[in-house]
């Protein structure tokens, strides 16, 4: 009796809940929809149905359904929620002084899903971010793949179940003269790549135990997780996100991809337009940065606006990352308005800061365009996307508004003021 | 290589020259003719045409005012500004590389070095000078960098030249000091903020005390430190303070009322708290590039400041600032762009860009608006200045188009 009460407050209180959320449709109508695949809709309508996209297209095509809730965004302009496939924002860290190669150090297991850092990039309409540990080592941990989800702990944020399981992050390489040092680190450009050889040497040769032992436990290895990561990335499982300035930085991480058949996405790229040709007939993705000037480090001397539309012109996949706090996330998308003040081509500029990154972090299934099935990640802006006088109006995840300018809280993060970050990455000035 | 063929070949290159060169060097009759004509003289201008004679400006109206003599180079635009004053900057004593050969805008031995000229120092062929050059800047208020109480003297130069000589407009502006935690930084003392704030009110006490003595019968020897300080107090050298926080911005405020010099306030990401302060002592305002970052003493920086010291009725201009790592500069075009998209009216950007800030500079008698008889720096565009797909397509030093298409 007591049970069935139960039961009966259970179902009472469980059941209208789940029917709502089946059928909490959601209908922007009015508003230009840019999906990135496909022409832009001049009077488009998107429709939301349990955080997927469940239809896009022209206002005579999309039919409406008559339980949804139809929110009038005519004005606005509507696109997918940005991909940033290589920031710094959660405040977490990487591996230590102890190695230049951390292949085992999670940068999952450091980071503060509290942070403000990431309102900050939900005030620059990114949903999903590759969060990478720092470029002081050859190697300097696993990366994490990011949805801006409201999330308590960091699990709530992953694009995985089970991290344990499935691959759901990248490995941080870096070659050139930020992980040259003392001690555990190498001296010059050749000895990070001999060390970068051996780990992976001996990484193949762990695998090829593995595979010997064919499910035989007493013939496997001694777990070592260090190892498993390269493994993930020798099998293709795990994309190396390699850190790389000059021309021939960029040719040897090029090279060293090659030796052993992993998958690489070259990160800044900064003399990309020496060897956009290389780049291309490797085809190997180049995610590169807008940095106002050159300078700052010899390595960033030669670096030119021009390597976006350098490398669209050579056939590269190229999309651009904020590295925030190098550039800022609240204006991502001023690298793509950068990139066509440069000459890349307004389609190709605006792929680069959604779905060309999405490609280069295996996401490209969940985000990256508005189509049907895809995750219900975009952004409603004022305006054109390229131009300054836009702003981000709102940014959705799955379904769910996650920054609303008119929202005064909300929009502090979005303009900066008084006490607004609190938590950012000035802590290792400690 | 006998002697008639050198001579051939030595007026071959010097035919070879001037081609090349003269599409970039003197021309001593250029007209200028826009769609939009940003003159920051009162009005501004459609369809309007500049006149550009011996380095001056010659006449600036409509083209139905104006008709172009047939001697006169013509280069157009959709708009045109004059040329744009980065108010605060440190490129030419801070360098690309980024090495410590050619970082010269902090000395780290003494936290208060006023004595330090920034003409022994700048770079006129450094290549960040001819970069924001491309980007608009005609004249650079630069020098020694923030990061000590008093880190030196600063300048102002023109863009376009090859030496400091030619270059120099006024070679003692100010002196740079910076109030905050930056300092403790960068000097084992002071370690504090009190502890800076009286060393400071100690070295102008002194300063004070020199100054008096050199003007009597047993006159100190000189000393360089006291006699720039001592003109900062004589009125003659402003006092450029940079201080982020608030608390250090009345920190400031208050070392000027007890010493009753002239300044100018530098950077203030938290002017917005104290708005009314700063109006009150009638203090401009350099701020701090838009795009700074969010850490440190800059922590509570805003892209909303510019236009709530326009609103506020607060002078101020727009500056590149110091950058120690990459970008090595900033851009003010780009800075001023983000403080337009977020509050401060365009006019009043393209204002703090040219003449407010030649006029926080005291050079406004030779730039800053579009006047006749001003100094011919020009810039060209091919949109709106500030969208961020519009290029500057021209800019002009002096009369001399040193980039053109």
């Amino acid at each position: 009796m007591k049970r069935s009460f139960i039961y009966f407050l259970f179902f009472a209180l469980l059941f209208p809940l789940a029917s709502a959320a089946q059928e909490n449709v959601q209908v922007f109508k009015g508003a230009k929809i840019i999906p990135i695949a496909g022409d832009e809709i001049e009077s488009g309508v998107l429709v939301i149905k349990d955080g997927k996209i469940s239809a896009v297209g022209n206002e005579d095509d999309v039919s409406i359904p008559s339980s949804a809730n139809v929110i009038d965004a005519s004005g606005k302009v509507i696109m997918p929620g940005l991909v940033d496939p290589h920031s710094h924002i959660g405040e977490g860290d990487g591996g230590d002084r102890s190695s230049a190669l951390h292949p085992d150090v999670r940068i999952l297991d450091a980071i503060d899903p509290r942070s403000d850092s990431f309102n900050k990039a939900l005030a620059g309409g990114i949903t999903s971010v590759n969060v990478m540990p720092g470029s002081g080592h050859l190697m300097s941990g696993q990366t994490v793949y990011l949805k801006l989800r409201d999330a308590n702990i960091i699990e709530d944020m992953l694009f995985t179940d089970d991290p344990e399981v499935e691959v759901s992050g990248g490995l941080k390489m870096a070659n050139g003269t930020n992980p040259i040092g003392e001690g555990a680190f190498p001296g010059t450009r050749a000895k990070s790549a001999a060390m970068v050889r051996d780990l992976f040497i001996k990484a193949r040769e762990y695998r090829d135990k593995i595979q010997k032992a064919d499910g035989d436990p007493e013939k496997m290895p001694k777990r070592n997780p260090g190892m498993e990561a390269l493994v993930e990335v020798l099998e293709g499982k795990r994309i190396v996100h390699n850190h790389t300035h000059r021309h021939d930085d960029i040719l040897t991480a090029i090279r060293l991809s090659e030796e052993f058949g992993y998958r690489l996405v070259l990160h800044h790229v900064s003399e990309a337009w020496k060897v956009a040709d290389e780049i291309a007939e490797a085809g190997v993705p180049a995610s590169i940065i807008v940095l106002d000037s050159p300078g700052g480090k010899m390595e960033a001397v030669d670096i030119r606006y021009t390597n976006g539309p350098e490398l669209e012109e050579a056939g590269a996949l190229v999309g651009y990352h904020t590295d925030d706090g190098i550039t800022d996330s609240r204006i991502f998308l001023r690298s793509a308005a950068f990139g066509v003040r440069a000459g890349m081509s307004r389609q190709k500029a605006l792929e680069a800061v959604t779905i060309a990154n999405a490609k280069m972090m295996d996401i490209e299934h969940r985000v990256g365009t508005l189509e049907k099935g895809k995750d219900a990640d975009f952004v409603i802006l004022s305006g054109d996307p390229l131009s300054v006088y836009t702003h981000i109006e709102q940014t959705w995840v799955e379904g769910r508004k996650r920054f609303d300018r008119s929202d005064p809280e909300d929009k502090k993060f979005a303009t900066g003021g008084y006490d607004v970050f609190r938590g950012t990455f000035h802590s290792h000035d400690n | 290589m006998n002697l008639s063929y050198m001579n051939i070949l030595k007026s071959t290159l010097a035919i070879l020259a001037v081609l090349l060169i003269a599409p970039f060097s003197a021309e001593a009759q250029v007209a200028v003719k826009a769609q939009t004509v940003y003159t920051m003289d009162g009005q501004t201008l459609s369809n309007g045409v500049v006149l550009v004679k011996d380095g001056k400006i010659e006449r600036v109206g409509t083209a139905s005012q104006i008709s172009i003599p047939d001697s006169y180079t013509v280069y157009e635009a959709a708009v045109v500004s004059p040329g744009l004053v980065d108010a605060r900057t440190v490129v030419g004593l801070a360098g690309i590389y980024n090495q410590d050969s050619d970082q010269d805008q902090l000395e780290t031995s003494n936290a208060i070095q006023p004595q330090l000229r920034a003409i022994d120092a700048y770079n006129a062929r450094e290549e960040l000078v001819a970069f924001v050059m491309n980007k608009g800047v005609t004249t650079l208020h630069t020098g020694h960098g923030p990061g000590a109480l008093a880190s030196g003297q600063t300048m102002i130069a023109k863009t376009g030249y090859h030496t400091v000589e030619e270059a120099v407009v006024d070679t003692t502006a100010m002196i740079a000091m910076t109030l905050g935690s930056g300092v403790s930084r960068n000097f084992k003392s002071p370690g504090t903020r009190a502890k800076g704030m009286a060393m400071l009110r100690q070295k102008f006490i002194d300063a004070k005390e020199y100054a008096e003595k050199r003007n009597s019968e047993n006159s100190p020897s000189m000393d360089l430190e006291m006699e720039a300080l001592a003109d900062v107090l004589a009125g003659k050298v402003t006092a450029l303070i940079t201080a982020q926080k608030a608390n250090d911005i009345m920190t400031a405020l208050r070392l000027k009322e007890e010493f009753n010099f002239n300044m100018v306030l530098d950077g203030a990401a938290e002017a917005y708290l104290v708005l009314d302060e700063i109006k009150e002592a009638g203090i401009p305002v350099i701020v701090h590039p838009t795009m700074v970052r969010t850490y440190g003493d800059t922590q509570n920086a805003s892209f909303e400041t510019a236009g709530k010291l326009h609103k506020a009725g607060i002078p101020f201009a727009f500056q590149s600032g110091y950058e120690g790592y990459v970008p090595k500069t900033r851009i003010i075009l780009f800075e001023a762009a983000i403080a337009v998209a977020n509050g401060l009216p365009k006019e009043a950007a393209l204002q703090a860009l040219t003449l407010d800030a030649a006029k926080i500079l005291g050079i406004d008698e030779r730039v800053g608006s579009l006047s006749a008889g001003k100094d011919a720096d020009l810039v060209l565009y091919d949109g709106d200045p500030f969208e961020y797909t519009t290029h500057v397509t021209g800019v002009i030093v002096d009369g001399r188009v040193v980039k053109g298409d």
